[in-house]
């Protein structure tokens, strides 16, 4: 079990909520000490549910806090509790991504800005294993990084109107796919042909924070095909689970 | 059976709410102004999570193919039954062939049809409350059709209780945020002491405010947001975030609304005047 402790702020949220911050920085250990965290917190049976950003946990009771401060030794002494550390079972993803322009409307001119090109941009995205941080903005899109410093760009000052589902984004140290048709401000360097949220499975999206995603290319045609495959339903990308 | 003939200007299903799916990034959705729904249930003795119609600014028109008995809460949208007036905040009897039509709102802005037992609309992530992507559909539509159940024993209800109608007030009761702390005196001042108009675009993902605030606070590490979270942009907007509002977010969280408070502002409409006080 690590060892190291990072110190935590506490805040009342609302009358049911507690956020807790951890140091201001996006890192995996961070992460991995929220989630480890937040397991824990599991088999309570006061907490309603629990929802992590990059260096944050929100904890929703069911019912009001009646003390703050109780509440918040209860919290420092369930994390300081090494003992108490149940295993995390992260799982490995593999996600296919059509880089082809068609598909990434913002290649061409990332690979302009850059610097690179395009078969570097791809080889840089496709190489790496992401972390997967949380699921927020929308249902299913995933916030992943850390993305190589190479492709670092900020985000576009005029966001679009109408971003395909399924479209592979970069922001910063981050990238990220957009599960439906949406607004967004992120460069989009690919398109994924899988489905990342069904709300009609019980458990709408595959994966879940702390799992690791990489992505690797395919063709056009190999795209269609997974569309098709893929279509509403999540058993295409079970088999693509290491 | 129930048959929208007309759908409203913004009328949807909604209930309780999904809770536990934030962690896929699923928002909360559930009545705007829940302390309306849960009354309109309660009224008719139904389980606090039965799915009610929330209708917004100009309500609907539907026929009932079965007797039941419904009630109607809220916003004051002018409800009749075959042309007749019919009361507010008391459970009524409604007849098979019956239509009940709802007009344009009077008072507030969101109003509330509960049927007994419920409309037994899909469900989807354990709650049949509407929000795109989740939901088949996301509002009423002309034609749509929706199981209830008939009615026809006596339904043994409370008499039409007073409900202190809270929509008036423009006090909107707030906790300070997690970066409330990083504003300036003045711009602190601003917030508690000056008034604010809702501007027109407010719908259940959050409200804006027509007043900016010039400011200088650093966007944050994309963090966990509730309803009723109110958020600062560097631009200067001020937002109120609402039921289907999304889960996490990067702007600074300057207060929290308490949920009476979500209740109240849910009734506000554009050009309302409001202003926050911290409790």
């Amino acid at each position: 079990m690590k060892s190291k402790e990072f110190e935590l702020s506490f805040f009342l949220y609302n009358k049911k909520s507690i956020l807790i911050e951890w140091p201001k920085i996006i890192s995996e250990n961070i992460l991995e000490d929220i989630l480890n965290f937040s397991n824990k917190l599991s088999k309570s049976k006061t907490i309603h549910s629990r929802i992590n950003g990059y260096n944050s946990l929100l904890i929703i009771y069911k019912l009001n806090i009646k003390s703050l401060e109780k509440e918040i030794i209860n919290l420092k002494n369930l994390y300081k509790n090494k003992l108490r550390n149940l295993s995390i079972n992260n799982k490995n993803w593999r996600i296919p991504v059509c880089y082809e322009t068609k598909y990434a409307p913002d290649i061409s001119y990332i690979s302009r800005k850059l610097n690179l090109s395009i078969k570097e941009i791809i080889k840089i995205h496709s190489f790496k294993k992401y972390k997967l941080f949380f699921i927020g903005f929308l249902p299913g899109f995933l916030y992943l990084g850390k993305l190589d410093d190479k492709l670092k760009l900020p985000r576009k000052i005029n966001p679009s109107i109408n971003y395909n589902a399924g479209s592979v984004g970069i922001a910063e140290n981050q990238t990220g796919i957009y599960p439906d048709v949406s607004p967004g401000g992120w460069n989009i360097i690919g398109n994924s042909p899988v489905c990342f949220f069904d709300p009609s499975h019980e458990q709408p999206c595959f994966a879940k924070s702390g799992d690791l995603i990489e992505f690797y290319p395919i063709s056009e045609k190999e795209y269609n095909l997974i569309k098709q495959k893929s279509k509403n339903n999540l058993n295409y990308i079970n088999e693509l689970n290491d | 059976m129930i048959k929208i003939l007309e759908p409203g200007l913004y009328s949807s299903i909604q209930d309780e709410g999904r809770e536990g799916f934030q962690k896929y990034g699923v928002p909360f959705s559930g009545s705007m102004d829940s302390k309306s729904s849960n009354f309109a249930n309660s009224l008719l003795n139904n389980p606090k999570n039965a799915a009610v119609i929330e209708a917004t600014q100009f309500g609907p028109k539907i026929l009932f193919n079965v007797s039941t008995y419904i009630s109607i809460t809220g916003g004051d949208m002018n409800p009749l039954i075959n042309n007749k007036k019919v009361s507010m905040n008391k459970a009524v009897n409604i007849n098979k062939g019956d239509i009940l039509k709802l007009g344009h709102s009077k008072n507030g802005l969101r109003s509330y049809i509960a049927i007994k037992d419920g409309i037994k609309s899909e469900l989807s992530l354990g709650s049949r409350s509407y929000y795109k992507g989740i939901s088949s559909k996301f509002k009423l539509e002309k034609g749509d059709e929706f199981k209830i159940i008939s009615f026809n024993k006596k339904l043994n209800s409370f008499s039409k209780i007073f409900l202190k109608n809270t929509h008036e007030s423009k006090y909107i009761l707030v906790f300070k945020g997690p970066e409330y702390n990083n504003l300036s005196i003045n711009e602190k001042n601003f917030l508690l002491n000056d008034s604010f108009t809702i501007s027109n675009e407010n719908n259940r993902m959050a409200y804006k405010l027509k007043e900016k605030l010039k400011n200088k606070l650093k966007s944050i590490i994309t963090s966990p947001v509730l309803p009723g979270t109110v958020q600062l942009t560097p631009g200067g907007e001020i937002i109120i975030l609402m039921k289907d509002c999304q889960v996490t977010g990067g702007y600074p969280r300057i207060f929290q609304l308490n949920e009476e408070s979500i209740n109240h502002i849910a009734q506000k409409k554009t050009n309302d005047i409001v202003k926050f006080k911290i409790v």
